[in-house]
């Protein structure tokens, strides 16, 4: 049975709207009460996007739907959207009010698809599970509805992948993540899919899925339904890289593990990681004096209180490569019992040296409350939400808010994925220490 | 006039307490008349895009509540506001010098099997927690479409839980799918708060309720020099603060779409007068709306004196606007009531308000006067407008209507309008604080943010050549009401 939550900081299944929100020149058309839409852009949406926000199509239902169902209401509004949204895509997702009742929504975007319109349905109602895992389940379908469809010559290029990292939105730093993601692994000499963002190639990307030699993965869990779906349908082989690579060492582990199962050509892998890793510790090794010389006090310990991936990425990097130690590590995003092993397992082994505990929580209330208790006797950092504001405060903790919901940050472009993401920690963490001083 | 009933565990939405409607296109005037003869019908949308629902209305009056905890009995998208109330909880904490805290909001996290299996357990324990956890004063439950489809009782629960931890445990009724008019949610919290914490007065006090958002604190300058204290409701107001509203001398409003229930409320069962006249926007606004607070709280003199030096202080100031603003053309977006107010407020200063498509209308408030309709009050006081538009979000009706009128400016209420005023190159104003543009002082605060706006052009020009629109060209050619089906007599929603 689930637990009731304080402090929420993922959505429910129909929280996927804003994955298709990141597919450029996508949108959601969603069947659900009046407000669910909006909360979701609320809590992840920061800024509308192409055809997010206000712009998504909606039935709104009400008592009549609820009484005598919604599917006419339902087909009005795909007919209306197709006339007044100029998109590539239309994804239909259901809210609580159409799984509950029963709409057969199959039944209402069936004819649509029978003319070729570039429409696709998922059920999301919100009870269903949360956006982590309908995330798989949107993308899933418009695999299955669209994609399959629309490719006709599925023969495999070589060295074309698909990416499947963080959830859009619901990573709040996704689409700099994504960028990052694409820019290394093609430095290695691959062709990229990264499928949402400003450097996709919106729907047409999408329609050379099923034609990559491999898919990558790039999570602790959330994505691997998704290649394990492609692997069955298409025979695509996945790698998984469990965490979120940050920095020089997990980005070029990352690379290294790409390259050693596409066999790729060693001397182009081997260049560019070499490259990057010089960039990357000249920066380092240059601030290394900082790190060691400032006398007014840095934080040496950190908290993470995170979705699994970021919470691996964020530990093995501030330790390894920041020197600071792990304090208790909480992992926020309700990771399905069969992955919590592998997850506790990198815990295990953080470093050479060095094992870390960690807890499964959802409701950030009682970790607060615990964190609270702890003897807090050197400067603290937290990575963790706009939630945890007061706590930093209280705790006079320093604060790198990661995770969503982010009111006290405005994100463009900014990654901490790879090398790029790697400096881009450091310059934040160290940016809101310093600010601290007079 | 609605008879306000605290023994219902429900209150009527707004559709059929008040016959209020989200669809009309024509002459504000026609509104007006039609509205006021009781010939109003709802017209529904073939394609709609997403709007709000009561839920959220009901947590923005109930999440800052300061010694309150917010169960909210729901799958856990339905909390995806929780965040953002407890925003704008801890901005108003600055400006109120009180401690930054978060609000105490849980969310009871429904899955697959207590749709089949029932909540009120899940319900039960979250409370239960709730109260471990916070040692609140009350504890608001608000319910999700979700759990009132499966048919939890939420009362019965509540109810039990009160007597079990005894402190006042509410069922706040005030799922989705009740009501198109999201505002029906203000209702919904006003009703919890009045039938469950409120309590019958022990005598007179020289406080004055101000329903509203959490704005600044404008009425404290009036209203003390006249002997009376404000007391800013429901947000940062505490659970005991609440108790004793009932002895309050008055009622005023920041909004009546806010506050319409809660002030009816307050004077049929407590006989504490609520100020009828619209909110004090605009000279002549501000001058009808003081004339009556004077009579309410038996200090007419006073207030004449008022009048008369704020007049000499002001109309000096608004004429040089005027000129400025002369023949400038404006649209606005807003929810009612405040956007008549708006409308008020530009046409004083010299503006032509080309349109506005405003949320939703009430006919008529629970208090039946018709006095207090607000639209009527800006026609009749500065003319007709000849588009109005009800329209409850629907920004691709706005982004048609706008791409053919192009205004000098436009003004918006909420988020999600401005960026389409914005992506046309027309600058566009959102305040958020409406009590800054009260009384007379109001009108200047907005008559210098208005020419701000005028005079910056750079970003939205710049951001026009940029833009993508997410809207069909056919769209962009057709009447901004095609999809709004004018002929059908839908009586309820």
């Amino acid at each position: 049975m689930s637990k009731f939550i304080e402090q929420p900081r993922y959505s429910c299944a129909l929280g996927a709207q804003q994955s298709v929100v990141a597919i450029k020149r996508a949108v959601p058309i969603v069947h659900a009460g009046p407000g669910c839409s909006g909360k979701i852009s609320r809590l992840i949406g920061q800024g509308e996007g192409y055809a997010g926000g206000s712009t998504i199509p909606c039935t709104n239902s009400s008592e009549t739907e609820i009484v005598f169902g919604g599917e006419e209401k339902l087909n009005t509004l795909i007919e209306g959207a197709f006339k007044v949204i100029d998109a590539d895509l239309y994804v239909v997702l259901t809210g609580c009010t159409a799984d509950i009742v029963g709409d057969n929504v199959e039944s209402v975007v069936a004819p649509w698809q029978d003319l070729d319109k570039p429409i696709v349905y998922a059920e999301t109602g919100g009870f269903k599970s949360n956006n982590y895992v309908s995330h798989e389940v949107v993308v899933n379908a418009i695999i299955d509805q669209y994609v399959d469809k629309f490719c006709n010559d599925k023969s495999k290029i070589p060295h074309l992948v698909n990416v499947f990292a963080t959830v859009p939105y619901q990573d709040p730093y996704w689409n700099g993540n994504l960028e990052e993601i694409k820019r290394i692994l093609e430095g290695i000499g691959l062709t990229v899919n990264i499928l949402f963002g400003t450097e996709s190639n919106g729907v047409k990307e999408w329609q050379t899925i099923p034609k990559a030699q491999y898919n990558i993965v790039i999570n602790a869990w959330s994505g691997l339904e998704i290649a394990n779906h492609l692997k069955e349908k298409y025979g695509t082989p996945y790698i998984h890289f469990p965490y979120l690579p940050i920095g020089g060492k997990a980005s070029s582990e990352f690379l290294h593990q790409v390259a050693d199962q596409m066999k790729l050509d060693v001397k182009q892998v081997t260049s560019f990681i070499q490259k990057e890793e010089e960039k990357f510790y000249m920066h380092i090794e240059r601030m290394a004096d900082f790190l060691l010389e400032f006398r007014y006090g840095l934080p040496r310990r950190f908290y993470t209180i995170l979705d699994a991936s970021y919470a691996i990425g964020f530990a093995k990097y501030l330790l390894n490569e920041l020197g600071l130690l792990p304090a208790r590590q909480f992992i926020v995003d309700n990771t399905p019992k069969r992955f919590q092993d592998a997850i506790r397992n990198e815990f295990q082994h953080i470093s050479e040296f060095r094992s870390a505990e960690v807890v499964f929580e959802t409701d950030c209330g009682a970790i607060q409350e615990s964190i609270a208790k702890d003897e807090n006797k050197s400067r603290a950092l937290i990575l963790g939400s706009s939630w945890e504001k007061n706590l930093a405060q209280e705790l006079k903790a320093d604060l790198l808010t990661v995770s969503a919901p982010i009111s006290h940050r405005l994100v463009l472009n900014c990654g901490y994925a790879g090398y790029n993401g790697g400096l881009r920690v450091v310059e934040d963490i160290y940016d809101r220490v310093l600010d601290t001083y007079r | 006039m609605s008879v306000i009933s605290l023994k219902e565990p429900e209150v009527v939405i707004r559709e059929k307490r008040l016959g209020s409607i989200t669809g009309f296109e024509g002459k504000a005037s026609d509104l007006v008349q039609r509205a006021q003869a009781g010939k109003l019908h709802e017209c529904t949308r073939s394609f709609s895009q997403c709007m709000n629902c009561g839920s959220g209305n009901a947590l923005c009056q109930l999440s800052m509540i300061r010694d309150a905890a917010i169960v909210n009995h729901a799958p856990v998208g339905c909390a995806g506001d929780f965040f953002n109330y407890n925003y704008v909880y801890r901005v108003g904490q600055m400006s109120r010098d009180l401690p930054p805290s978060n609000g105490r909001y849980f969310n009871t996290n429904i899955d697959e099997n207590d749709t089949i299996f029932g909540g009120t357990v899940k319900l039960e324990n979250t409370v239960r927690a709730a109260y471990e956890r916070v040692h609140p004063k009350a504890i608001f439950i608000t319910t999700s479409c979700a759990v009132a489809i499966i048919g939890d009782d939420v009362e019965e629960t509540a109810n039990s839980l009160s007597e079990e931890l005894n402190i006042p445990v509410v069922a706040c009724f005030c799922e989705g799918f009740r009501s198109k008019i999201w505002t029906s949610g203000f209702d919904a919290a006003y009703h919890s708060i009045a039938r469950k914490i409120v309590k019958p007065p022990r005598k007179k006090t020289n406080k004055v309720n101000v329903i509203n958002f959490g704005g600044s604190h404008i009425f404290d300058e009036l209203l003390e020099p006249l002997g009376y204290e404000a007391q800013y409701i429901v947000p940062f107001s505490s659970v005991a603060d609440l108790e004793y509203i009932s002895e309050a001398a008055a009622t005023i409003q920041i909004c009546p779409t806010l506050g319409t229930y809660l002030g009816a409320a307050l004077e049929q069962v407590y006989g504490v007068p609520e100020m009828k006249s619209p909110p004090g926007y605009g000279i002549a606004g501000t001058d009808i709306w003081l004339r009556e607070l004077g009579k309410v709280l038996d200090r007419e003199a006073e207030i004449e004196k008022v009048i008369l030096r704020e007049h000499a202080r002001l109309l000096p100031q608004i004429e040089a606007y005027r000129k400025i603003f002369q023949g400038k053309k404006a649209y606005i977006t807003a929810g009612a009531a405040h956007g008549h107010s708006l409308i008020a407020l530009l046409r004083e200063l010299g503006f032509t308000v080309q349109g506005a498509a405003i949320f939703h209308h009430d006919p008529i408030y629970d208090n039946g006067e018709a006095v207090s309709d607000a639209l009527a009050h800006a026609v009749k006081t500065y003319g007709d407008v000849p588009h109005y538009n009800v329209c409850n979000k629907q920004a691709y009706e706005l982004m048609n209507i706008l791409s053919k009128v192009h205004p000098d400016i436009m003004i918006a209420r909420h988020g999600g309008m401005t960026i389409w005023g914005a992506k046309l190159g027309i600058p566009t104003l959102l305040i958020g604080d409406e009590q800054l543009l009260f009384g007379y002082q109001g009108l200047l605060n907005y008559a210098e943010r208005l020419l701000e706006t005028l005079d910056n052009k750079e970003f939205v020009t710049n951001l026009s050549k940029h833009s993508t629109i997410p809207y069909t060209k056919w769209w962009l050619e057709q009447d901004p009401f095609f999809f709004l089906g004018r002929n059908q007599n839908v009586e309820v929603y």
